[in-house]
C-alpha cells in the first residue's frame, strides 16, 4: 500500500518544488520595493482599526475569487490543453444551471512541512470542489477533484471535505457523484493523507446500498485512491485522458520488468474490456458528463425511494410484432438479445452497463411505462450466451445494485449452461457462478423472467427462475427448459443404444418446448412474444406494492 | 408458430409442410389495392395455386388469389420459414436452403411441392423461374397450368436476335442494326457506317447492358469488335454479335399487353421507366409525360402485333427505347408480370394477376381496347435496402427493427413482402417494397409520393428513400425532362443527399432544438410522491448551440405551451407539434406549414439524427455552456483509411487477388465481393505493400469488416 501511495510522487513533487522556488524568488523581489517597512505597517494598522469589517469582506471576496481559479490560469490552460475541463467546469456542466451550492470553499490544507505552510502554497478550497446540486431537479452531492491544485492530490483537508458531503448525503438520502482527477496522496502530508483515504473508504462502504454512489474518472486515479471508485456502485471513465491503476508503468517496470504504457495498463479500454473495473467509457469530458446526467435519471435517490417513474410517451400496451420472428427456428442459430430489449423497453432507450465486458450477458437500465427497471439478458450472439466467470460476476453485481435500490429486475433467458473447461474450473466458476445465483435468490424486488429459448441445466435455476422467488415467469413458445441439449442428454440416457437419432427426436419432442416447465407451474404462462411488453408493464404495476423480507441477519455471506 | 413448424418436420422429413390456417389478421400486407375488387365468382378458374416465388410478388399474387377464392401454396427456403408470404399462404412447403439455386430455382423440389399439395396451377411471379421454358415444359408434362405465356412464346422472346427478327416481321419498329456473325473488324466498321454513328456493339447472347460498348467512330468500332467478339466466344460460346444504332439519351417506355388463348390481345398503355441506375429501374410512372395519343396508339398497336405474332397469352411487356423525336424502337419483350405492374393497374383499374389467372384457365379477355382507360396518374418508387450514397445504391442488410408503411395516407399502395422484424439477407433481392401513389393528376400523385416517403418508417437497414425523394422533387423530373441517363447527369459526382437551402436549414435546426428542449423538460417530469422534493428548472427560454455539418449556430428558444419560438441566426421560426418522444414520426407545424420529420436517434451527448426531406441529418444540440466547454475537447483522430480496406457492403468474398507481401498499384484490384447478384471489385487507393489479408474466398463478410491491410 505504501508503495502504491507514492505513485504520484514524481508529478506532485515536481510541481511543488517549482512552486516553492518561484515564490521565494518573488519574495526577494518584493523586499526590494521602495516603500519603507514602517510606512507599510502603519498603513496596515490604520486600516485594521478603522475599516476592519470591510477588510474581512474584501478578504472573503479575495478568497472566493482565489477559490474559483483553483491553481491559477496557467494551470487551467494546461488542463484545457490536455483536453480536460477544470473541476468547476465539470460541476457546472453536470448540474442544473445555478443549482450548485458549494461547501468548504475556505478550507485550506494544514500541512506545515516542506514549505507548505507558506501563504503562496495555500489555495482556498484546496484541491477539491464539493457541494450539492440538482440534476433535472433531483438532489445530488458532488465532489470534483481539482488537478490544478497540487495535481489534485489528496490532503487531509481534501478528504475531510469529501467526507463532509458524503455524511450529509447519507443523512438526507441522496446520491454521491465523485469526479476523480487526482495524482494521488499529498506526499507532504504523509500519514494524514492516508488517513484521509481511509476515511473516504469507510464512508463509501457505509453508504453502499444506502445511496447510489457513482465515480467518473476524468484524469489519473492511482494507488490507494483507486479503491474509492472501486467501492462505489458505478465507475465510468473518459477515453484517452483517464487512468486507473494500483501502480504506474514505472513501478511495474521495476518490479515485474514489464513494459507497458499508462493507456494499456489502466486506460478506459483496458478497464471496460479486459478487467471489468469500469462500467462504461465516454469520448471526452463533455460527453461523459452529459451521459452521467442521463444515467442519473434512472436512479432512485436512496434505498428509501422507489424506482423513479418518468413521464412516458410509449404506450404500455404496445404490441411488439417483430418479436414473433426474432428467435430463429434452428436452436443453434444466434440472434441479438439487444434487439429484444430495445424493442420491449420504452422508446428503445437502454443504458447498457459494461457493454464491452463479458458480452455473453447484457445488463443495463431501461424504463417500462416510465418506471426504471434493471435488465439482465443472456446474449446468444456471444459465446452462445453461456454463463462463465466474468458474466456471472457482471450479472451478480448488477442484480445486487437493483435489489439494493428497489429497481425491479427483468431477466431474459437464453442460456445453454455454464461454460465448461479447465480455465473456468481453475478460475473458480463454482464460486463465481454462485454469486449470480446468490444475487438472484436474495433479491426481494419485483422479478420478472422471460425464457426466450434455452434454459438448460443449473443455469436455468440461476437465471431468476421461479424457484428463486421469481414473481412472474414467462416462456415464449420457443422456450426449451431442460437439463441439457438433446444430443448430450440422449448420449447419457441411451448410452450404447443404436438408434440415437430417433431417441434424440423423442427427447426434442418431449423437452425442447415450454410444456415440461409449464405443466409443473415453473413458468406462469406461455405468451406470444408480441405481448411481452404489455404483460411486463401490467405486471410491474401489480408488483409495485410487493413486500418481501429476507430473514433477519447481520449481513448475508455472499460467496466472494 | 415454431411448434407448428416442428410438427410439420415430423410429418415429412424431406419436405416440411406448414398448414397455417388462413387468418386475415396475420397478413401484414394490408395495402389498399388500387385495382378492381370485383370478381366474377361464377367463372371457374383454379382451386389451388402454388406461387413459385417469394417476397412482395408472392404476397401480391396471393392477395388476388384470396380475392378470387383460390387457395394458395407458398414455397420457401429455410431462412424464409417465417416470411410474410409463408404466413399469408394457406399452405407452405420448404423447398431447400437459403441460396436461390437450391430453393427458389430448385425445380425438382418445387415440382415435388406441387404434387404434395395438389396445386393445379403455378404463378411464377417475376425473376426466378418466371421465364424458364424448361420449368413451363415440366409443368405442362404434369398437367399443371403455368400462369404465363406458352413455352414457345417464352423461347421466342427470350432470345435477343430471334425476338428482333419476329418483331421485324410483325412490322414492329426495331433499332437499325445488324445481328449475326461479324467476321472481321473491317466488316464491323462497314456495318457501323451503314447504320450511322453512334453504334452499340455487344455479344448477342449477353443479357441487358452487360458487355455493351459504344462506338462513335471507326476506331472505336474496331476496338469494340475485338472486345465483344472475344467475350462472346469466351463467356457465351456463341460468337454472334449485335451491332446497332446507339440511341443517345433515350427514354425507356414499355407497353403492357394482355392476351388470351383465343388470339385476342390488348395494350394497357405505357409505363415510363427511364429513371434507372445500372440498368435497374428506380422510379416508374404511368402514363408517360412524353407520349402523345398518336404515339401511344402506334406503340400499343405494334406491341399487340408482336404479341399476336408469337401467339402470346397472359400479361407481357414490350419494352421500347424512345428517342427525343418520339421515334420508338423495340427493345425486348418480357414474358412475365413486371415488377412495376401496379402503376398500370392504378390507371386502368384492372387486376393483372386476376387477368393472368383467368386467361391461363382459358377464359376470354373481358375487355376490348376501348374499355381500357387512362384514369389519373400513378408513380412507383422502388424502396430498396441499399445505401444510395454509394454508386446510387449498394445493398445493405439487416433486421427491420422498426417498420411502418404509410398506408394511413389515401391513394397509397405498398406492395411488400416484409414486416417489422424481417431480415433483409444477402441471399435475395434487397427490395423492401414498391411504394405506389395515385392521383387525378401527375402533380397530385407526386405530392402524395412526397408525403408517403416522408411517412415511411424504416429502421435497421440503410434505405434509398433519400434518393427517391430527391428524384421525385427534382425540377427536371417534375417537368418530365428525363432519360435513362437522368441519375448520372443530375448527380455527376454521385448522390450526396438533400442539400438544404437557408430556410430548410433553419427549419431543421429549430426542430432539433425544440425536440432537445422537449426531452430535457421531460427528464424533469418524475411522477409520484417524492421524499426529497425536486427543484425543476423553471425556465421558459434557453440559449443553445446547434451544430450541423461544419457550422455551429446560436439558437435562442422560448416555449409557450406546445409552441416553441426559435431564433436561428437572427430569424424567427415557430415550431409546434404533438412532441411525442416515443414516436419515430414527428409531424411539426413550422411557421404554419406542416412538415414531417423522423427522429432516428437521440443521444445523451446531444446528438440527434433527424430524417428531413428524405435525408438523414446529424445535428448536435448543446447548451451554450456545454458548447463552450466542448471547444476544449480534443478532436479524435480518425482512422487512416488509405491503408485498410473494409467491405463496403455485406456479401460473400468471391476472390482475393493479393497475398501478404505483394505490392499493389493504385487502382489495382484487391478482392471481389459479391452481394445480391452483383460483383464489386475493391481496389487499392494507393501504391503499397500488402501487410495482412483478413478474408478468404467463400467467406461471408459484413459491412465495414476489415478485409485487407496495406503497409
Amino acid at each position: 500500500m505504501m508503495a502504491a501511495f507514492g505513485v504520484a510522487r514524481s508529478t506532485c513533487g515536481l510541481i511543488n518544488g517549482l512552486r516553492v522556488s518561484f515564490r521565494s524568488l518573488a519574495q526577494v523581489k518584493l523586499g526590494a520595493t521602495p516603500a519603507s517597512p514602517l510606512q507599510t505597517s502603519l498603513q496596515r494598522d490604520c486600516r485594521w482599526y478603522s475599516v476592519s469589517h470591510l477588510s474581512v469582506k474584501e478578504r472573503i471576496e479575495k478568497k472566493r475569487k482565489a477559490a474559483l481559479v483553483g491553481g491559477g490560469q496557467k494551470r487551467i490552460d494546461a488542463q484545457h490543453k490536455k483536453g480536460k475541463l477544470t473541476a468547476r467546469e465539470r460541476v457546472e456542466l453536470l448540474l442544473d444551471p445555478e443549482s450548485f451550492v458549494e461547501t468548504d470553499m475556505f478550507v485550506e490544507h494544514r500541512c506545515s512541512d516542506f514549505g507548505m505552510e507558506q501563504d503562496s502554497n495555500k489555495f482556498p478550497g484546496d484541491s477539491v470542489v464539493t457541494g450539492r446540486g440538482r440534476i433535472n431537479g433531483r438532489l445530488v452531492y458532488v465532489f470534483s477533484q481539482d488537478f490544478t491544485v497540487f495535481g489534485g492530490s489528496l490532503s487531509g483537508a481534501h478528504a475531510q471535505k469529501i467526507c463532509k458531503i458524503m455524511d450529509q448525503a447519507m443523512t438526507v438520502g441522496a446520491p454521491v457523484i465523485g469526479l476523480n482527477d487526482s495524482g494521488g496522496a499529498r506526499i507532504q502530508e504523509g500519514v494524514e493523507s492516508l488517513a484521509g483515504y481511509a476515511d473516504i473508504f469507510l464512508r463509501n462502504v457505509l453508504a453502499s446500498g444506502v445511496v447510489p454512489q457513482i465515480s467518473l474518472i476524468m484524469g489519473p486515479c492511482a494507488g490507494g485512491a483507486v479503491y474509492s471508485p472501486a467501492l462505489t456502485d458505478f465507475t465510468f471513465m473518459v477515453k484517452d485522458t483517464s487512468y486507473l491503476f494500483i501502480t504506474g508503468p514505472d513501478v511495474v517496470k521495476s518490479v515485474t520488468n514489464e513494459d507497458v504504457t499508462q493507456e494499456e495498463l489502466g486506460g478506459a479500454k483496458t478497464h471496460t474490456t479486459v478487467s471489468g473495473v469500469a462500467h462504461r467509457a465516454f469520448e471526452n469530458d463533455v460527453e461523459a458528463l452529459l451521459n452521467l446526467r442521463e444515467f442519473f435519471n434512472f436512479l432512485p435517490l436512496s434505498n428509501q425511494d422507489p424506482a423513479p417513474i418518468r413521464e412516458c410517451h410509449d404506450p404500455s400496451d404496445r404490441l411488439v410484432k417483430s418479436l414473433d420472428t426474432i428467435v430463429p427456428l434452428e436452436s443453434t442459430k444466434a440472434y441479438d438479445m439487444l434487439d429484444i430489449i430495445h424493442a420491449i423497453v420504452d422508446e428503445r432507450d437502454f443504458f447498457e452497463i459494461m457493454p464491452a465486458y463479458a458480452k455473453n450477458i447484457v445488463v443495463g437500465f431501461a424504463r417500462m411505462n416510465g418506471r426504471t427497471v434493471g435488465i439482465v439478458g443472456n446474449q446468444p450472439k456471444v459465446a452462445s450466451g453461456c454463463l462463465d466467470i466474468n458474466s456471472s460476476v457482471k450479472g451478480a453485481r448488477f442484480v445486487r445494485f437493483c435489489d439494493a435500490f428497489n429497481i425491479p429486475i427483468i431477466t431474459f433467458v437464453d442460456v445453454p449452461g455454464f461454460l465448461p473447461g479447465t480455465a473456468q474450473e481453475y478460475g473458480g466458476i463454482i464460486r463465481h457462478g454462485a454469486k449470480l445465483l446468490f444475487a438472484f435468490a436474495e433479491a426481494t424486488v419485483p422479478k420478472i423472467t422471460i425464457i426466450t429459448r434455452k434454459a438448460y441445466g443449473g443455469a436455468y435455476d440461476v437465471m431468476s427462475s421461479k424457484h428463486l422467488r421469481g414473481d412472474v415467469n414467462y416462456a415464449w413458445p420457443t422456450a426449451e427448459v431442460a437439463v441439457m441439449g438433446a444430443k448430450g442428454a440422449v448420449q447419457i440416457i441411451f448410452r450404447g443404444k443404436e438408434n440415437q437419432a430417433e431417441a434424440e427426436a423423442e427427447y426434442v419432442e418431449k423437452f425442447a418446448n415450454p410444456f415440461p416447465a409449464a405443466v409443473r407451474g415453473f413458468v406462469d404462462d406461455i405468451i406470444e412474444p408480441a405481448t411481452t411488453r404489455k404483460k411486463i408493464c401490467s405486471d410491474l404495476e401489480m408488483l409495485a406494492s410487493k413486500k418481501q423480507v429476507n430473514p433477519w441477519k447481520k449481513h448475508a455471506n455472499v460467496p466472494l | 408458430m415454431a411448434a407448428l413448424y416442428k410438427l410439420s418436420l415430423n410429418l415429412d422429413r424431406l419436405l416440411s409442410v406448414k398448414f397455417a390456417p388462413c387468418r386475415s389478421g396475420c397478413c401484414a400486407v394490408t395495402s389498399r389495392a388500387l385495382y378492381s375488387a370485383v370478381v366474377n365468382t361464377n367463372e371457374k378458374t383454379f382451386d389451388k395455386i402454388l406461387i413459385a416465388n417469394r417476397g412482395e410478388i408472392a404476397c401480391r399474387v396471393m392477395k388476388t388469389c384470396k380475392k378470387m377464392g383460390i387457395r394458395t401454396v407458398a414455397v420457401h427456403s429455410d431462412v424464409d420459414s417465417s416470411a410474410v408470404h409463408v404466413k399469408m399462404a394457406d399452405e407452405a412447403v420448404c423447398v431447400g436452403p437459403a441460396p436461390t439455386s437450391k430453393s427458389y430455382l430448385n425445380m425438382d423440389a418445387i415440382m415435388d411441392a406441387i404434387r404434395l399439395t395438389g396445386a393445379q396451377a403455378v404463378h411464377p411471379g417475376y425473376g426466378f423461374l418466371s421465364e424458364n421454358k424448361e420449368f413451363a415444359k415440366r409443368l405442362a408434362a404434369e398437367g399443371v397450368t403455368f400462369i404465363g405465356p406458352d413455352t414457345h412464346a417464352i423461347q421466342a422472346m427470350g432470345d435477343k436476335i430471334e425476338s428482333k427478327l419476329i418483331a421485324k416481321t410483325a412490322k414492329v419498329n426495331t433499332i437499325p442494326g445488324f445481328d449475326g456473325v461479324v467476321k472481321t473488324a473491317e466488316d464491323a466498321v462497314k456495318i457501323a457506317q451503314q447504320i450511322g454513328y453512334p453504334v452499340m456493339i455487344k455479344a448477342s447472347a449477353g443479357g441487358g447492358g452487360k458487355g455493351m460498348r459504344i462506338a462513335w467512330n471507326d476506331e472505336e468500332t474496331r476496338e469494340g469488335f475485338r472486345f465483344s467478339s472475344q467475350e462472346a466466344a469466351s463467356s457465351f460460346g456463341d460468337d454472334r454479335l449485335l451491332i446497332e444504332k446507339y440511341i443517345d439519351n433515350p427514354r425507356h417506355i414499355e407497353i403492357q399487353v394482355l392476351a388470351d388463348k383465343h388470339g385476342n390481345a390488348l395494350w394497357l398503355n405505357e409505363r415510363e421507366c427511364s429513371i434507372q441506375r445500372r440498368n435497374q429501374k428506380v422510379v416508374e410512372e404511368a402514363p408517360s409525360t412524353f407520349l402523345d395519343p398518336d404515339t401511344r396508339r402506334a406503340m400499343g398497336e405494334q406491341a399487340v402485333q408482336l404479341a399476336k405474332a408469337v401467339k402470346y397469352s397472359s400479361a407481357g411487356t414490350v419494352e421500347f427505347l424512345v428517342d427525343s423525336k418520339k421515334n420508338f424502337y423495340f427493345l425486348e419483350m418480357n414474358t412475365r408480370l413486371q415488377v412495376e405492374h401496379p402503376i398500370t393497374e392504378c390507371i386502368t383499374g384492372l387486376d393483372l394477376v386476376e387477368q393472368m389467372i383467368r386467361v391461363a384457365k382459358g377464359h376470354h379477355l373481358q375487355h376490348t381496347q376501348e374499355d381500357v382507360p387512362i384514369n389519373g396518374w400513378a408513380i412507383e418508387s422502388r424502396v430498396y435496402a441499399e445505401d444510395p450514397y454509394k454508386s446510387f445504391g449498394l445493398p445493405s442488410i439487416g433486421r427491420l427493427s422498426q417498420y411502418h408503411e404509410p398506408l394511413d395516407l389515401s391513394n397509397v399502395r405498398v406492395d411488400s413482402g416484409i414486416e417489422e422484424g424481417s431480415d433483409i439477407s444477402i441471399y435475395y433481392d434487397p427490395m423492401i417494397s414498391k411504394l405506389v401513389t395515385y392521383g387525378a393528376t401527375r402533380a397530385e400523385a407526386l405530392a402524395r409520393m412526397e408525403d408517403a416517403l416522408d411517412n415511411y418508417v424504416i429502421r435497421g437497414v440503410t434505405h434509398n428513400i433519400p434518393l427517391l425523394r430527391e428524384i421525385i422533387t427534382h425540377p427536371r423530373f417534375i417537368s418530365g425532362d428525363i432519360s435513362t441517363n437522368f441519375l448520372p447527369e443530375v448527380y455527376p459526382d454521385g448522390f450526396k443527399g438533400h442539400q438544404l437551402d437557408a430556410e430548410g436549414r433553419r427549419e431543421l435546426l429549430a426542430s432539433a432544438a425544440a425536440l432537445y428542449i422537449t426531452s430535457q423538460l421531460r427528464s424533469q417530469k418524475v411522477l409520484g410522491n417524492q421524499r426529497v422534493s425536486p427543484a425543476p428548472v423553471k425556465s421558459s427560454c434557453w440559449q443553445l448551440c446547434v451544430e450541423l455539418g461544419e457550422g455551429c449556430h446560436d439558437v435562442d428558444i422560448t416555449k409557450a405551451g406546445n409552441i416553441y419560438t426559435v431564433e436561428v441566426d437572427g430569424e424567427k421560426v415557430e415550431v409546434s407539434g404533438q412532441w411525442n418522444l416515443a414516436s419515430p414520426l414527428l409531424a411539426l407545424t413550422i411557421n404554419g406549414t406542416q412538415k414531417i420529420f423522423q427522429c432516428v436517434s437521440r443521444e445523451a451527448s446531444g446528438l440527434i439524427v433527424l430524417q428531413y426531406m428524405g435525408t438523414l441529418f446529424k445535428v448536435r444540440v448543446l447548451s451554450k455552456l456545454a458548447s463552450e466547454l466542448n471547444s476544449y475537447m480534443p478532436e479524435k483522430v480518425a482512422e487512416d483509411t488509405s491503408s485498410i480496406l473494409r467491405s463496403p457492403m455485406p456479401g460473400t468474398v468471391v476472390a482475393v487477388s493479393v497475398k501478404p507481401g505483394d505490392t499493389v498499384a493504385e487502382g489495382q484490384e484487391i478482392c471481389v465481393i459479391e452481394a445480391m447478384k452483383m460483383q464489386n471489385s475493391l481496389t487499392a487507393v494507393k501504391q503499397a505493400k500488402v501487410k495482412c489479408v483478413h478474408c478468404k474466398p467463400g467467406e461471408t463478410v459484413g459491412e465495414g469488416d476489415l478485409l485487407v491491410e496495406l503497409e
